[in-house]
């Protein structure tokens, strides 16, 4: 076991850049759903918009980041102990064990993360995008009349902003699961983790 | 005399700190530029034809025509002398021909409900003389009223109750009032003819109903010598627009009526010379794209859907106040006026209860300039509520040319035929026995109107709501009063509630899916602490 930096400049940028704008996202978003006023629909509306564009952007040199340096393959799902860490969070946790993963450089994320993030990636996260840019663009689609797919998209787009609320509140509390609390929001802010020697890599 | 000079240049420099300064600019050198041009050519006082002396205004309107030889048939053709729609230009889904037009004449509506058998009261509003019965030629070119619009006295005030003449002779006005109002100098009005100010129009239109601001709302004597807070256009001290800058009229044709709407105007600006039915339009000058800066693309979006008066005129009425409700069925029943305390008349013992408002907030429609109006003879059904919606707009969320329009609505108490299910035309004004406002009796009147325009009466005569509607497109507000995306977008009090035909963000949610989402977020919050206060509870434990 050693400290090492799992998680680099970009990464930890990306991360951080990217929660917080989802937190605008999420306050404007459910702002103009009129789910309260807080600062004015106007307002709101400019805020969710240059955010999201800002969003998109990042996403892009993401992605980019992702596939050439490789990393994509932290997101690759298994089932190899998926078992183990589901019991460890309903019981183990409970009596003082052990997580039973043990983080490699290569496989820095254990496999119920890699399998949720995965879901956020490729389902939630283009949903969201999807019926964001649908809903961004409507006065282009929707030809001469009111169109009846806004409200669908409408729709779909508050599906998505729920289901990401429900992950942002289960992920923020899972930071708090390692061997301290602050143990995995300080390794997400100083890019260090334990890590497992892996035999089979060579740096 | 006020300096012309000053106040171009002076709105000019107040324009300096506001956001559309190009346009602004513009229209303050076309204003400029343009002053020097409005003098005409003619000074009338030098002609023969106008020496008179005239005996009545049929006799200026023959020194008219001397020289003005086609003035009159121009006229003719007019909505201001027919008060008829053109058939060709109406574009409703009803069969429409010359007889059937919809027009003044025939067009019920819930103010004194209908020209028939009233005549000479409501031609006192006529562009002509003397049509105070079906006996009126309409083809006579003496007949025509030059002064009415073209007097720059203001002096020449056609009388009310004399068919469109002014009184030749001194006359007690209102009716034993005390107050006596002169004859008119015709040779001197005659002498002093030019082109309409808003004083002329608003003799007839800032007056509608019987009194200043009861029909319309966003037309009312307030607009004589506005301020840029009430009409940023016709601000005196500022474009101190004319009613034609907008309503153009060439050949007496005068462009923009709301019998004959163009709810959605697809030209964009009309460059004189390609001019596509004048400049009655807000599109006309500000083209379908006229938002700059702070989310202009967002708005610009808008205008395919909202009319721009929705936004821009929040509220009409905002100086004077006008008349929201009328109740006919209690006419006659006591012998003294009431007024509220700034003089409006909220009971007249020959009209009934009145409700005035200041500030209203129009309601709003689906519209795409298509209306039906009930006209006399049609039959009319009830709503849910018992109440008779005498204007029926067109269009709905999914018609590409309907958009969100604000209107004045009208609501009152008029009499019906119960069993015909016709509104009732009743014969009001006039001295003989019949007449409503000489005895107070609704059958006599209601037979008489009835029988005069060809229609059948019961004798069950019964009196129901109504409502009837004014567009709003006047009283242009200042840019930054203009309404706030919120008003529209929210959930609780949106001035959009009754559009139900579409899904406007911010107002609209599937509350299943609301309600599902934030259980979902509560479970999963309730879970998380579950968990977390469970194994501070296990890990406590374990230390001991």
């Amino acid at each position: 076991m050693k400290q090492a930096l799992i998680f680099t400049r970009f990464e930890r940028f990306w991360h951080g850049s990217q929660m917080l704008m989802i937190f605008a996202l999420l306050a404007s978003g459910f702002e103009i759903h009129g789910s309260y006023q807080l600062l004015g629909f106007k307002q709101a509306v400019m805020i969710h918009e240059i955010t999201a564009w800002i969003l998109i952007g990042l996403w892009v040199f993401a992605l980019f980041w992702h596939l050439t340096t490789g990393q994509w393959r932290h997101y690759v799902p298994t089932s190899y102990q998926l078992n183990d860490v589901i019991r460890f969070y309903m019981v183990g946790i409970f009596k003082g064990e052990n997580h039973p993963y043990r983080r490699k450089r290569w496989a820095k994320h254990n496999p119920l993360q890699r399998l949720a993030y995965l879901g956020l990636k490729m389902l939630l996260l283009p949903l969201i995008w999807g019926s964001g840019l649908f809903y961004m663009f409507y006065g282009l689609w929707m030809g001469t009349g009111a169109h009846q797919a806004l409200p669908i998209i409408a729709g779909l787009h508050t599906a998505g902003a729920f289901l990401m609320l429900v992950f942002v509140i289960g992920h923020i509390y899972l930071t708090t699961t390692g061997e301290t609390p602050t143990e995995h929001i300080k390794s997400m802010v100083t890019g260090y983790a334990e890590i497992e020697e892996d035999e089979n890599e060579k740096e | 005399m006020h300096s012309r000079v000053n106040k171009p240049l002076k709105y000019l420099l107040l324009s300096l700190g506001k956001i559309n300064h190009f346009f602004a600019l513009l229209l303050v050198f076309v204003v400029f530029f343009s002053l020097p041009l409005q003098a005409s050519t003619a000074d009338h006082r030098q002609f023969e034809q106008l020496k008179g002396p005239f005996k009545t205004g049929p006799d200026v309107t023959k020194a008219c025509l001397e020289c003005h030889t086609e003035a009159s048939s121009q006229v003719h053709k007019s909505i201001h002398w027919n008060w008829k729609i053109n058939p060709a230009k109406f574009s409703s889904d009803q069969l429409i021909t010359a007889e059937n037009a919809p027009g003044k004449d025939n067009i019920i509506n819930n103010f004194c409900m209908a020209v028939k058998t009233n005549e000479a009261r409501c031609t006192s509003c006529h562009a002509g003389y003397g049509w105070k019965d079906d006996g009126f030629d309409f083809s006579d070119q003496s007949r025509v009223d030059c002064l009415a619009c073209h007097d720059t006295t203001g002096k020449y005030k056609k009388f009310p109750t004399d068919a469109g003449h002014p009184n030749y002779q001194a006359k007690e006005w209102p009716a034993k009032s005390g107050k006596i109002r002169p004859a008119v100098d015709l040779v001197n009005v005659a002498q002093h003819v030019g082109d309409p100010k808003r004083e002329n129009c608003g003799a007839c239109h800032f007056y509608g109903g019987g009194g200043d601001g009861v029909k319309h709302g966003d037309l009312d004597s307030s607009l004589k010598q506005p301020d840029f807070e009430l009409d940023v256009h016709m601000d005196e001290d500022g474009l101190n627009f004319s009613c034609q800058n907008c309503h153009t009229t060439e050949s007496h044709q005068t462009a923009g009526s709301r019998l004959v709407m163009n709810a959605k105007d697809n030209n964009g600006i009309d460059i004189p010379g390609h001019s596509k039915g004048g400049r009655a339009s807000c599109e006309s000058c500000h083209d379908q794209t006229p938002h700059k800066g702070d989310a202009a693309e967002k708005l610009n979006q808008h205008t395919e859907k909202v009319a721009c008066e929705t936004c821009h005129i929040p509220e009409f009425a905002r100086q004077r106040k006008t008349k929201v409700f009328w109740d006919w069925s209690t006419a006659g029943n006591s012998k003294k006026m009431i007024k509220d305390d700034e003089g409006y008349i909220t009971y007249h013992p020959k009209k009934g209860d009145f409700k005035w408002q200041r500030n209203v907030q129009p309601e709003y429609f689906w519209f795409n300039g298509k209306t039906d109006y009930t006209l006399i003879g049609e039959k009319t059904t009830k709503n849910e509520d018992g109440s008779v919606d005498l204007v029926k707009l067109q269009g709905n969320a999914a018609d590409p040319e309907a958009r969100i329009w604000p209107f004045k609505v009208m609501r009152s108490v008029t009499p019906r035929d119960a069993v015909t299910e016709q509104m009732i035309v009743p014969h009001l004004f006039g001295k003989d026995e019949n007449a409503f406002w000489k005895h107070f009796n609704w059958d006599k009147a209601a037979k008489t109107g009835m029988k005069a325009a060809g229609q059948p009466y019961s004798g069950q005569l019964e009196f129901v709501s109504s409502t009837y509607l004014f567009p709003i497109t006047h009283m242009v507000a200042p840019a930054e009063n203009a309404l706030d995306c919120q008003q529209c977008h929210q959930q609780k009090n949106s001035r959009l509630a009754k559009l139900t035909d579409m899904y406007l963000p911010g107002r609209d949610s599937f509350s299943w899916l609301d309600t599902t989402g934030w259980l979902l977020v509560l479970l999963t919050l309730a879970g998380v602490l579950a968990h977390g206060l469970f194994r501070v509870v296990r890990s406590s434990s374990k230390e001991q």
